[in-house]
């Protein structure tokens, strides 16, 4: 009985996981044609080689869609193989949700004469502004080994508001949003298993990064909650089956620091003591708070002063 | 400083940029390897003692957002006729322009304090270099890591930086006291782009386009003139002292590396009876 428990276990977990007895990155099957890879919920290091963003692949009937690619040739590499691990058709797209490296730094591992790299129409000035930084950066954050090949790709494919692209019998939505996490945030809508990728305008238990614009972000999560999704994949954390109840954490954490930065600034406080002491309240709450409150709070306060 | 300096220093800037897409670099604390080239640029041969007891740099350990990283230079003595600090240099050794901004005060400013908020491209120490009335220079340093993440020293959002171009803002202490130093707030809008990004299409680099220099004065009497560099962030943000026993108006002049002017006038109202 208890082995055949086992035996049960190790089916479930073939089915479900497609790891690697190759060298690959595990990925689960959250739907029909549709696999996510959960990164860590941590800070990138060489010690677990970046590996802390969520990425995915949406596969049709003639080709395969890839959202975002990881932090580094290496983890590109191991997402590809994932890939060819599932389905041998062509990888006609790579959809970079935006410009943060631990999500674009493997596309390197996706050239080829057919591969259309898709991103949100501001993407390709933020990887000129950002990516000889992000290159110089790279050896840190993930090694010298993994960093080896990394390449800034340009996108081929614009999106300005709305994109519909065809993976034969399959079509995917991918929707550029207003200014929020960053400033080429996209989102990608797989309707045929109502399965929306939020990209990173979607933190779950880690804290949200801002990097971009506080108030943009709260009204575009007004229209994420509008959306009928079944199941939700954060740029960071895990999956969501809740909809829009799952994001009412996050909107929780940015209305508080939104409002305690307000206020130290009615008060002509300063950018400091606006870091010492908003969002005190979230500290349990969050993984990663102490990395990443203060750093929240300081691009708050300079975009609110402006208000 | 002269336009031969300026053109080292922007020389120095393009090279280290060089450098940055193909070697990370990461200063170690105490390392003088930037400064030793940066030094002689700026101060020439001239004896620089430590500044401790003198002034004091407040910033944090670690640069939390690497776009917007906020600095203070703590004047240890109040600003007095015979004795007072002129000018202020502030320097980030690793940045590709460690010349960050060059303060000018008078006594008339009560406290030489000065905030500002920088760009800090990596791993790197941190000056401030303060010029005394007699002459003398003295130094404090300290050392700062670079954000991480995927935190960078550029614009959150380029489209709005600059539809906010040339916005001018001056944030008073809730009270003005009549003959102490009261700290005021000086914002201005600007990208303060640093213009080292590669343009693909055009294989240049797109010029820069930041702020080279701000003049204020009250009721006509000069109260902080500043030199600023690309590594002063976005949205250029100052606070200085001045002492007033009357109520008058401060004017602002700012220019920009294309020479676009740009102008404010702020009235300041003493505290009656204060
Ligand atoms: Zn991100």
């Amino acid at each position: 009985m208890r082995s055949l428990l086992f035996l049960f276990l190790i089916i479930g977990s073939v089915l479900l996981t497609f790891s690697a007895w190759a060298d690959s990155l595990s990925v689960t099957s959250i739907a029909p044609g549709v696999y996510v890879h959960f990164g860590k919920q941590e800070d990138a290091f060489p010690f677990n080689r970046g590996d802390i963003a969520n990425l995915g692949f949406i596969v049709g009937d003639n080709s395969v869609a890839v959202i975002d690619t990881g932090s580094s040739p290496y983890l590109g590499d191991q997402l590809k193989r994932a890939v060819r691990s599932v389905t041998n058709l062509p990888i006609r797209y790579v959809i970079n949700t935006h410009v943060h490296p631990d999500h674009v730094l493997g596309d390197v591992s996706f050239v080829g004469t057919d591969t259309v790299f898709v991103g949100n129409a501001r993407l390709s000035a933020a990887l000129q502004a950002r990516g000889p930084y992000y290159m110089n950066a790279l050896p840190r954050t993930v090694g010298e080994d993994d960093a080896k090949g990394a390449q800034v790709i340009a996108p081929t494919l614009s999106v300005q508001d709305e994109t519909t692209l065809d993976l034969g019998g399959r079509k995917i939505v991918l929707k550029s949003w207003p200014t929020a996490h960053t400033d080429n945030d996209l989102t990608v809508w797989d309707a045929a298993t109502q399965t929306l990728f939020a990209s990173d305008l979607l933190f779950v238990n880690r804290i949200p990064v801002l990097d971009g614009n506080l108030s943009g972000w709260l009204s575009d999560l007004e229209g994420m909650a509008a959306i009928p999704a079944k199941l939700v994949v954060p740029g960071h954390g895990p999956l969501v089956t809740e909809w829009p109840q799952g994001l009412s954490d996050q909107r929780r954490y940015l209305t508080v620091l939104r409002d305690d930065v307000r206020a130290v600034i009615a008060h002509h406080g300063t950018m400091e003591q606006a870091m010492d002491s908003a969002c005190l309240g979230e500290k349990d709450k969050w993984l990663l708070f102490g990395l990443y409150n203060r750093r929240n709070v300081s691009a708050a306060f300079a975009e609110l002063e402006w208000e | 400083m002269g336009s031969r300096c300026l053109l080292l220093l922007a020389a120095l800037a393009l090279w280290s940029c060089g450098v940055c897409t193909s070697v990370a670099r990461a200063a170690e604390a105490g390392d003088l390897t930037r400064w030793n080239e940066i030094r002689p640029l700026i101060f020439g041969a001239a004896e620089i003692e430590n500044g401790e007891g003198i002034i004091a740099l407040d910033a944090p350990t670690r640069a939390e957002d690497a776009a917007v990283v906020p600095i203070s230079i703590v004047a240890l003595a109040p600003q007095s006729p015979d004795r007072f600090i002129a000018k202020v240099s502030l320097v980030i050794d690793e940045n590709p322009a460690p010349l960050v901004a060059v303060f000018h005060l008078t006594p008339l400013n009560g406290s030489a304090t000065l905030s500002t908020r920088v760009r800090v491209n990596d791993y790197t120490n941190i000056r401030a270099i303060a010029q005394m009335s007699d002459g003398k220079l003295v130094m404090v340093s300290r050392y700062m890591k670079a954000a991480g993440g995927c935190s960078a020293p550029a614009s959150k959002d380029q489209q709005a930086a600059l539809a906010r171009l040339g916005k001018m803002k001056m944030i008073p202490p809730e009270r003005v006291m009549s003959g102490q130093p009261s700290v005021f707030h000086l914002l201005i809008s600007h990208p303060n782009n640093s213009g080292l990004q590669f343009d693909q299409m055009s294989r240049n680099y797109i010029p820069a386009h930041y702020i080279k220099l701000i003049q204020i004065t009250f009721d006509g009497q000069p109260v902080l003139t500043v030199e600023p560099n690309i590594s002063i962030s976005e949205d250029p943000s100052f606070h200085f002292a001045w002492v007033t026993d009357h109520s008058g108006t401060f004017e602002v002049k700012a220019v920009d590396s294309r020479d676009t002017v740009f102008t404010g006038s702020f009235p300041v109202t003493v505290a009656p009876g204060s």
